[in-house]
Formats: structure tokens, sequence, C-alpha cells
């Protein structure tokens, strides 16, 4: 039994003359509770398409439980469970019927699951799927996504559009979903107060690249934030000397606040040379440093295009 | 109920800390006792809706610095207390704690004595609850 249940190397997919995901190397360990993130159109699903052979990558290779991606057989794909975003489902079959009709697919169907997650998310087995409301579709894919058991679940934004009890639902079957301790979810979400409950390593994507693959403990303690503060009104200095790994910047009256990622004994030697009259460190906050990887707000100048995290340095070389 | 943990997401204490923390507290507190036993890693992720290996993680550091000992067969227990840290261990956390107090004391406008004061006033009133010794 491999350690690793997803690997890609150099993946890269063009769609004309657009980079879609650029020379991604991605590794997921097993038992894994693994957050995708990125921003919507930064080439998350195109990925999640290409680790499921239903795309071709242009270059590189994505391999699934130890196997080509493109060369994934039926038995192997009976092993993944896979909810897309848009939750495809029979519209004219009711609650029951698709679970049913889809058990026949799965020799593994476990169907007090699929009763459990129906249950959990108060659907009536009686009614249609086609009049089903967005929270209840995702309920019953996700019953039919768990029911045979997948080693390996990969969620396409799950959480999108689910209300505040669906989406707590949905958490709960994550949850329920570790206890066994092979098994392994990797899902894309924007909603990241669920990341930081449910997720143990997390891959960021920006722009199609990947910026940053690791446990979740590592990222929080790379990304700092310092609070450098300047006596009365002065205003801090308006250039900043390049620092690296600075991922945002904010000035206002008598302070400057600098989000850091991976900031050592240099980084304060040359915060010193700003002067301030005090400088104080403290973790960021999880949505600060995210933020600041995916460099959507603030001093655009200031990011950083090349950050690596150390653990993403050591699954290159 | 002895022992209640809440987290917070988005801030700046990651989870794995903030529960660190409230066991300390807790003990402090004298809300929980030595010999007293903690939820189960997996109870405890399913109620706070956390990934179990994040509760994992905290129980283990828990361990490592001698706030609880795992009982092979039935779980977590809060130990009895004795001193882990080596001398210059412990006067550098202590250090570090003095330090942050008086500086966001003094920010806050206190003088020297009120804060002495302070720190008295809380000392006698956790050492009462038991938490002292």
């Amino acid at each position: 039994m491999t350690e690793t249940v997803i690997e890609t190397r150099g993946l890269t997919r063009y769609f004309g003359n657009r980079k879609a995901v650029d020379g991604m190397t991605l590794v997921v360990p097993r038992g894994s509770v693994f957050a995708f993130l990125g921003r919507n159109g930064s080439g998350k699903t195109t990925t999640i398409r290409m680790l499921l052979g239903l795309l071709e990558p242009t270059r590189g290779s994505a391999s699934v439980l130890g196997v080509d991606s493109q060369r994934l057989s039926p038995e192997m794909r009976a092993r993944i469970g896979y909810m897309s975003e848009s939750h495809t489902l029979y519209n004219w079959l009711t609650v029951r019927q698709c679970g049913e009709y889809q058990s026949r697919f799965y020799p593994r169907w476990n169907e007090k699951i699929f009763q459990a997650v129906v249950g959990h998310f108060q659907l009536d087995p009686r009614t249609k799927a086609g009049s089903l409301s967005r929270g209840e579709r995702a309920g019953l894919s996700l019953a039919i996504t768990l029911a045979p058991e997948p080693e390996l679940l990969i969620l396409d934004d799950p959480a999108l559009g689910l209300d505040p009890v669906a989406r707590r639902s949905l958490l709960e079957s994550m949850i329920y979903v570790t206890r066994g301790a092979d098994r392994t979810i990797f899902f894309s979400s924007h909603l990241l107060e669920d990341v930081e409950r449910v997720a143990d390593h997390l891959a960021i994507l920006d722009r199609s690249v990947l910026r940053a693959c690791c446990p979740m403990e590592s990222f929080r303690a790379h990304v700092q934030q310092f609070l450098l503060r300047y006596a009365g009104n002065t205003v801090p200095p308006a250039q900043l000397p390049s620092i690296r790994g600075l991922l945002h910047a904010r000035r206002s009256m008598g302070e400057l606040r600098l989000t850091i990622a991976g900031a050592n004994s240099d980084t304060h030697q040359l915060l010193r040379t700003l002067a301030p009259t005090s400088i104080e460190e403290a973790p960021a906050r999880f949505e600060e440093a995210l933020v600041g990887y995916l460099g959507n707000r603030g001093e655009r100048g200031f990011f950083l295009e090349d950050t690596t995290l150390l653990e993403t340095a050591g699954a290159r070389s | 109920m002895p022992l209640t943990i809440s987290i917070l997401t988005g801030s700046n204490v990651s989870i794995y800390q903030q529960i660190v923390d409230q066991v300390c507290a807790a003990i402090v507190a004298g809300r929980i006792a030595p010999d007293e036993p903690l939820p189960s890693v997996r109870s405890l992720a399913e109620e706070l809706l956390i990934n179990p290996n994040t509760v994992g993680k905290a129980y283990g550091e828990l361990v490592r610095e001698g706030v609880l000992e795992s009982r092979p067969g039935r779980g977590m227990f809060i130990s009895k207390r004795r001193q882990i840290y080596t001398r210059a261990e412990r006067a550098r956390r202590i250090d570090q704690a003095v330090t942050s107090l008086v500086s966001q004391a003094f920010m806050l406008g206190f003088t020297a004595e009120e804060i002495v004061e302070e720190v008295a006033k809380k000392t006698t009133e956790l050492a009462s609850n038991g938490g002292g010794s």
C-alpha cells in the first residue's frame, strides 16, 4: 500500500493558448484531509479532472492510488469517490431509486452509509431528485459518493451554495469518513472556516501555479504578521526595501503591518532598518495568510512571485 | 460540565493551540483536577467539528508537557502536577509571559503600581480556586 494517494509531476494543461495548470508537482499523503485552495479559475477543477483521467494533460503526469490517471481501470475507479460541483443526478428518479441505481455499480456499496447520509441531510427517500434544493442535491450526491466506502474521496467545492445546516452536515460527514484511518479526502473549497476545521494539509493554486503544498501547521507557522509601530503621527516609510517572502503590506498612521512568509533572522534585521519604535510578531490568521498568497489585495508590487514553502521545495527536488 | 472546550475559527491562534491553551486554563482554574478523564480524541473532534488529527496533536503536546497522561486502554487523564521543565526553561517562559503582560498593560496606560496590584489580585483569585500551589 502506497503512502501517497495522489502524485503529480509537472502536470500541465493548456486550453488553446491559455495555460490552465502550469507544471504542478503535488503530493497527497494517505489518510490526510487535504484542502485544495485557489481562486475561481485558478485551475482546481481542471486539475481534478486530470487526476480522474477525464482530461488529458498537455505535459507531465498524474497518478492516483499508484496508477497513472490515464490508465484507471473500472475497479480502480470504484475505489475513488468523486463529487463534482454540479451534482449530476437523474432528476426523474426518487432519492431511494438514485441509491438503488448507483448501488449496482459498486460491489462494496454500504446501504447503511447511504441511509445515514440521506437521513443526516433530512431527505425524504420518496422525493424526486429533480425537486430537491441545492443543499439537498449535495446531500444525495454525497450519500451516493460515500456509500461505496471509497479509499480516496475527491470533492470539488462540495460546500458551494449550501445553507448553514447542510454545510454542517457536510462537515460532519467528512469527519465521519476520517474514522477509517487510511481514508483520504481531497477537496476544494472557498470556505476557509471549514478548511481550518477539517483540513490537515493544504495546497494553494494561484493563477494556474502551485504556490504551497504542505501540512496546515507548517503553512500557519510559515506566515507571520509583523506590526511595526511608529511614534505618534509619524508615517511609516513609503518605500520598502525588498523583503523576501513579503506577501502583503498595509500602512496606516503610526503603523505598518506586514504579512511575511518564511521570516528568519535576516528578516528581523531588515525590519529594524525601517526604524520603528517597536516590532510585534504574531502568527497570521489563516485568511490573511491565504489572501496574502493569492495576491488579491493590497499593494500588488509587494507580492512575492516565487514563494516556495520548504515542503514544496522538498517535493520538487 | 467541568471542562468545556470551544474553538474559534478565523483567529490567529490555531485550533490545535486553542485546545492546548484551554485544557491548561481549566487546570489552572481548578475546573478539572488530577486523575480526571478527558473526552476521547474522536468524541472531542466530532463535538467540535474538527479534524481528529488536530485533537490528537493537541493531546500529544499536552502529554509531552506533562499535563496529561495516556493510560493504555482507558484514555487520557489529567496528570498529577509535577515540574517537567528545567530551571532555565521555566525562567525563559515566565520572562516571556511577564514581558508580554507588562508591555500590554503599559500600552493600556496602567502604572507600575497598578500592574503589580492586578497581578496580586489575580494570583489570590486563582489560588483560592485551587489552582496555585
